[in-house]
């Protein structure tokens, strides 16, 4: 599924991801943790396609499809999601709208056909209602107005709708209270399948309380610095990120 | 009415100069080095576009005359509607014209103006008044769909009774070089004025929205919101005068002008101008020019809508704030659609 080999990812003339290795077979759930400033949210980034994130080494491939050579909406068309850490508001686009033209569009870079008004409409109408969103908040401008849980809210709901193959959530949990973070992570299960991979960055282990990880890395200054099953997040939750942050710092 | 005088006699040198104050971005006078020849007069025009074609009751103005004599009644209670095209049909001529629209006590009235042009290379001008009785409420929609190099001048003056609404919206296409004014004298007592505008402008064309409100009485409210797009070359001018003359107490006006730049080389040129001879007034003016979110640009690309796409729904979501404020649902409906038509070119 999804292959990242010695990644190398500069902001500007600063190095930030710094030889980054990390394979996400499919059916499986990866979480990255680390501490602040260790280059998670630039990971994230950089495996949507956001301009200024520039790779200087390395490679991302998805299903064996170099990933890095694709625009943004091509990389979603392919099935990448990316739940945004802080989902922008876009004033006078109701998120019916916004949602509906992602789909088609992703429809029709995919050759498939758009999906009907009805067949929409009752489609959302199910994802809301499981993630307990009322459908005028649907109605109004994307998240405009949103607390930070509801906004975290519409990032699943369009991952319910679009149906995605390769799931990134970066920090999905800040902002939630834990009722919040119970129904999401309800949300995100429910797309757990053999077919589908996701990677989980978040700097706190209880997300993965209610999303449990396959594996768990450890991101520092730039790399992953260790790998193991589900006791490791519960090992930095104990002992915290210091052994590695230096480690990290010895390494490079 | 300068340019109405320089067609009249087909002298240039009464064109206005950007060396004049209130036309320094629309100089007429550096332009036209020849006045061209009176328009002919013509007896049939081409369709009208969507908006225009609503199958409400028209009158048709072709050249600076009205095609044929149209005696449209607007009934005293309820509402009138009606649409008047406006429609340049001779290449290289140059016409004039006057019109008046009269609103009785209480009567309600929709009002599209559609200016059209079937030709090239014209230069148009037209002086609209309008005259509402009190308690009058006249929504007018105006389209400014002149030939890309064409001269377009429109100058409209309302003059309002106690208790009246007048509630206009502007959209521009822009032309070689088009200006729409609107004077409003204002006479407080409960009358609202509402005077927006919408501008796409792509390539080299120009459009200017001058509007100039006097309010000379107590009590009355202004509120102006208007919003544009220069892509390419192309140039957008907003002038904006509140003018509240002594004794007008109480006067509430607020007035925006918000553009978007979508090159480099497209340019914006703003002039809110608020002028107070009384006390006790709540007025204000926001202005802002800048370019599309690039962070909503990205957020709408990782969801899988191409770039081209997310520029064109951040930019008709961005204008589609003016054209919610229209009231008549049928209208609101076409403008959408006109401005959706206008925003394809951007792409």
């Amino acid at each position: 599924m999804l292959d990242i080999s010695n990644l190398h990812v500069s902001i500007g003339d600063k190095p930030i991801i710094d030889g980054l290795s990390l394979s996400v077979p499919a059916g499986e759930v990866h979480a990255v943790m680390g501490p602040n400033g260790a280059g998670k949210s630039t990971l994230s980034y950089t495996l949507a396609g956001r301009a200024g994130y520039e790779v200087t080494d390395g490679s991302a491939t998805l299903d064996g499809e170099d990933l890095l050579a694709l625009s943004p909406d091509e990389r979603a068309a392919r099935g990448v999601f990316l739940s945004f850490q802080y989902p922008l508001e876009i004033p006078g686009v109701p998120a019916l709208t916004f949602i509906r033209t992602a789909l088609n569009a992703q429809h029709k870079a995919r050759g498939e056909p758009e999906v009907s008004a009805p067949e929409f409409l009752k489609r959302v109408r199910e994802a809301a209602g499981k993630l307990r969103m009322d459908m005028d908040m649907l109605k109004r401008g994307l998240n405009v107005g949103f607390s930070g849980g509801e906004k975290k809210r519409m990032e699943i709901l369009q991952m319910l709708m679009l149906e995605p193959r390769f799931l990134i959530l970066d920090e999905t949990d800040s902002g939630l209270d834990i009722d919040a973070l119970r129904i999401v992570s309800e949300g995100v299960n429910a797309l757990r399948s053999p077919d589908r991979g996701m990677l989980v960055i978040t700097h706190y282990q209880r997300l993965l309380d209610y999303i449990r990880p396959d594996r768990v890395h450890v991101l520092a200054a730039g790399r992953i610095v260790a790998s193991g099953g589900p006791e490791l997040a519960l090992e930095l939750e104990r002992e915290g990120y210091d052994k590695y942050a230096q480690g990290g710092r010895e390494a490079a | 009415m300068t340019v109405a005088a320089a067609i009249a006699a087909r002298d240039p040198d009464l064109l206005p100069s950007r060396r004049d104050e209130d036309w320094r971005w629309t100089g007429l006078r550096e332009l036209i080095r020849v006045v061209p020849p009176a328009s002919a007069a013509v007896r049939d025009v081409a369709g009208a576009d969507a908006l225009a074609d609503l199958g409400w009751p028209t009158l048709v103005f072709a050249n600076g005359r009205a095609l044929e004599e149209v005696e449209v009644a607007i009934p005293a209670t309820g509402k009138g509607r009606f649409v008047r095209r406006f429609v340049s049909a001779g290449a290289g001529t140059a016409h004039h014209l006057e019109a008046t629209v009269t609103v009785g006590e209480g009567a309600r009235l929709v009002l599209i103006d559609s200016f059209e042009g079937q030709a090239g290379d014209y230069l148009a001008s037209a002086a609209l008044s309008f005259d509402l009785a009190a308690g009058a409420e006249v929504e007018r929609i105006v389209l400014l769909d002149d030939a890309e190099d064409a001269v377009s001048v429109a100058r409209s003056t309302v003059a309002l009774g106690a208790g009246a609404r007048f509630h206009q919206t502007v959209l521009a296409a822009g032309a070689k070089r088009q200006r729409f004014e609107t004077h409003v004298r204002h006479p407080g007592e409960g009358v609202n004025v509402r005077l927006d505008g919408a501008y796409v402008l792509t390539g080299k064309r120009h459009s200017d929205q001058t509007t100039v409100v006097t309010h000379v009485g107590r009590d009355g409210v202004t509120t102006q919101l208007t919003k544009g797009v220069a892509a390419d070359q192309a140039r957008g001018v907003f002038q904006g005068r509140i003018v509240v003359e002594r004794g007008a107490d109480g006067t509430d006006a607020r007035m925006a002008h918000h553009a978007l730049l979508l090159s480099d080389r497209a340019e914006i040129d703003a002039k809110p101008e608020l002028e107070i001879y009384a006390d006790d007034v709540a007025c204000a003016h926001g202005n802002t020019v800048g370019a599309l979110d690039e962070a909503a640009i990205f957020y709408a690309r990782a969801r899988g809508i191409p770039e081209v796409h997310a520029k064109a729904m951040l930019t008709t979501a961005f204008l589609g704030e003016v054209v919610e404020r229209i009231l008549n649902d049928e209208v609101r409906e076409a403008a959408h659609a006109w401005l959706l038509g206008k925003l394809e070119g951007l792409a």
